[in-house]
């Protein structure tokens, strides 16, 4: 039951605009500093654009994504009308303002600071003010999700909440929680400098903050594509979900373990001790374990898919896949550029391996396969799922979306597997240019090389997805139905409380960030002397 | 209770076995992980800085062990060797470090304004200039020869341009050079 679609596809289309407009930026990126684009002569359009692209894509996109998927999961998993509309628009209309706002100084050249911020480099306050709205209006979103679950539950005492619908307020509660550290830097010691109203920041303990943000946003990010794991992929393969109370403990562990971990970004630096950054390392290592069972429990589910589909043997079943289904695919590619991503995610929590890539473009590399790859993959495959649901009308150009899949696949592939060896080699990130003429930076120009096609790659594939969507809105029309979620092997009757509300995680969460954090940024506010005098961006 | 009933009965308890092996492997899994952490990080003390020191970026160059006439390489009366350095927007000081090959070397550095970033291309030294606090990182080269040492944090527009350059020399000519006194640095060489 999807009534407020113009709503949620008003969250989708802001958000594949905007991904459009950075996945080029990005492409052009690595064009300018491969040896294959002439040096750029200006550097500084180099960090603007960086700028940009990271906000869009680290800020607006994701958000838009989940906050879109959030509505639509609250009003086909509950079955009732979404409460709360006009707060919805309120808080879509923050986010168009905020994001305005916020490129309007990036464009002009006075905030390129990247989206992680670096103080005491200051850029122009709108800039951080823009962020702001964008956070504000996503908060809405969250407290949207918790209204609606609680109106359900009141219609429905005692009933197991919807998978979809328990993992979706578990995403919102993850991320409300996780932006507190970012905001509190923003509000607490960035704005009032790019307002002029101090001179001095401490930036050893802004770090510490935008670190609490930092890891668990990523969660965040990979909330919608978990939901889609198990609640879409199933579904649309013909199967069942293996264990619906596997799924739950998965989302509450990322809920309690993803937050408290985010030091593991500060590991070479001065101003956190050894122990804390020990404590996070630990912390970070269990965060492998939703991830472990997710693999588990997905993989489980699309065998029993291939066994009704007449699948037989130890392997045999692989074959009697759905490959030509969209969502097999990306699911596919998605697990693939996950367990690459993964690994090298296991290489950066240790900080004895950490020391060789921190800061590398190994790092650049781990992340967009990660979030570029194995989560925007889904971002895909959730709007071509939902998209015959929003618009009444079918989506037909099915090779095409195929080809689309692949290109993102193969493209992500090219761009992010010689960034890794790169990063081996000491490349750092964040750098317009390099001086390929130089012996000891020769050698890597050929990675670079490949890098910039692969970037190419996917804006191809980017700009067919934003095709695929548009025509999708002129195709004929359909009855779509209801929009239904994947079913599990054994459909609980009843959920125990702990897997069935989030009050108990929450607070775990809560308090668990607070012992993690407390101790290193009480200690770090109460040291006297670390205030250093702000760099104004583009100040002569 | 019908067949229907004790067949979804016992295909429940088997998936709840499967799955609860699968749990205990990742369980082993990350509790390997950390242990494997701890271990490397003890026994092998491969423990980053234990402590945390400050100092005011706004006067490092005035006084203090940052001041210029105090940066470069110096050979302690251990035979250890001590390396002091900053950087700025957009370089570091010294540009070029010299050191000994086969020598404990102990690199003290600071930012004098936003952060910033060493690197030795080649080897695991890898730390974060943040200002206000001072970074510390012990280092051993086992081969002689030029490492190229970028800054790896953005630290605004001329960060493409900040590269400094690590020359490892043998252990004897460092001692002939440094019998004179004073800081050591690759100039005039």
């Amino acid at each position: 039951m999807l009534v407020n679609r113009k709503l949620i596809l008003a969250h989708f289309w802001l958000a594949f605009a905007v991904f459009g407009f950075a996945l080029t930026l990005g492409a052009w990126q690595m064009f300018i500093r491969s040896p294959i684009g002439t040096w750029l002569s200006n550097p500084e359009l180099y960090y603007r654009s960086l700028t940009a692209h990271g906000t869009v894509m680290g800020y607006v996109f994701p958000t838009l994504v989940a906050m879109g998927f959030g509505y639509a999961i609250s009003e086909s998993a509950l079955e009732q009308r979404l409460v709360g509309v006009r707060w919805a628009w309120t808080g879509f209309w923050l986010i168009v303002a905020g994001a305005i706002m916020a490129v309007v100084p990036v464009a002009l050249g006075r905030a390129s600071v990247l989206y992680t911020f670096y103080p005491p480099l200051i850029g122009n306050v709108f800039y951080y003010l823009g962020v702001v709205l964008v956070v504000v209006g996503s908060w809405i979103w969250v407290a949207l999700m918790a209204i609606n679950l609680r109106v359900w539950r009141k219609a429905h005492p005692g009933a197991p909440v919807p998978l979809a619908m328990f993992a979706n307020v578990a995403g919102s509660y993850l991320w409300a929680w996780t932006a507190v550290g970012a905001a509190l830097e923003l509000l607490l010691q960035i704005i009032p400098v790019a307002a002029g109203l101090k001179a001095t920041i401490d930036a050893g303990l802004a770090r510490v903050f935008f670190s609490w943000t930092l890891h668990a946003i990523v969660y965040f990010w990979l909330m919608p594509t978990y939901i889609a794991y198990y609640t879409i992929v199933p579904r649309a393969i013909g199967g069942r979900v293996y264990s619906d109370s596997m799924a739950r403990i998965s989302f509450i562990l990322f809920l309690v373990v993803a937050m408290p971990i985010g030091m593991h970004h500060t590991f070479a630096d001065p101003q956190v001790g050894a122990g804390f950054k020990f404590i996070h390392s630990a912390f970070t290592a269990l965060v492998a374990l939703p991830t472990l069972l997710t693999v588990f429990t997905i993989c489980a589910s699309v065998e029993i898919a291939a066994r009704l589909r007449g699948g037989r043997g130890m392997f045999g079943w692989i074959r009697a896949l759905p490959w030509d289904n969209p969502m097999m695919l990306a699911l596919a590619f998605s697990f693939v550029m996950l367990g690459f991503g993964g690994a090298g995610g296991l290489i950066n929590m240790s900080y004895q391996l950490d020391a060789s890539i921190h800061n590398t473009q190994w790092i650049t590399g781990h992340f967009h396969l990660i979030f570029g790859g194995a989560i925007v993959i889904m971002y895909f495959a959730i709007a071509y799922d939902l998209w015959p649901h929003l618009t009444g009308r079918e989506l037909i150009d099915i090779r095409l979306i195929r080809t689309q899949l692949w290109l993102w696949f193969i493209g992500m592939i090219i761009t992010t597997f010689p960034w890794h060896w790169v990063g081996i080699l000491g490349m750092p990130r964040r750098m317009a240019y390099f001086d390929f003429g130089d012996p000891a930076i020769a050698p890597q120009a050929l990675s670079v090389t490949f890098s910039a096609i692969g970037g190419f790659i996917l804006l191809a594939s980017g700009i067919m997805f934003i095709v695929i969507l548009a025509r999708g809105m002129r195709a004929p029309r359909v009855a779509a139905g209801p929009y239904r979620f994947a079913l599990a092997v054994h459909q609980p009757a009843t959920v125990p409380v702990a897997l069935n509300t989030h009050a108990l995680w929450v607070a775990l969460m809560i308090v668990l960030t607070l012992t993690n954090y407390g101790y290193p940024i009480v200690t770090l506010a109460l040291t006297e002397g670390t205030s250093v005098p702000a760099v104004y961006v583009g100040a002569q | 209770m019908s067949a229907g009933d004790t067949h979804t009965h016992g295909s429940a308890e088997v998936a709840a076995r499967v799955e609860r092996r699968w749990a205990t492997i990742a369980v082993i899994i990350v509790v390997g992980m950390a242990l494997l952490a701890a271990f490397a990080g003890i026994h092998r003390a491969t423990m980053p800085q234990p402590r945390v020191e400050t100092t005011d970026p706004s006067r490092i160059h005035l006084s203090g062990e940052f001041v210029e006439s105090n940066l470069g390489s110096v050979l302690e009366a251990n035979g250890n060797v001590t390396v002091r350095a900053i950087g700025q927007q957009y370089s570091f000081t010294p540009a070029c470090i010299v050191v000994p090959v086969d020598t404990p070397i102990t690199m003290r550095a600071t930012s004098a304004d936003v952060v910033h970033g060493i690197l030795i291309q080649g080897t695991n030294i890898n730390t974060m200039l943040v200002p206000g606090y001072i970074s510390e990182q012990l280092m051993r080269f086992t081969k002689t020869g030029d490492y190229l040492m970028p800054c790896q944090e953005f630290c605004s527009f001329g960060h493409e341009g900040m590269w400094g350059k690590v020359k490892v020399i043998d252990k004897a000519d460092f001692a002939n050079r440094a019998k004179g006194g004073g800081r050591l640095s690759c100039v005039g060489q």
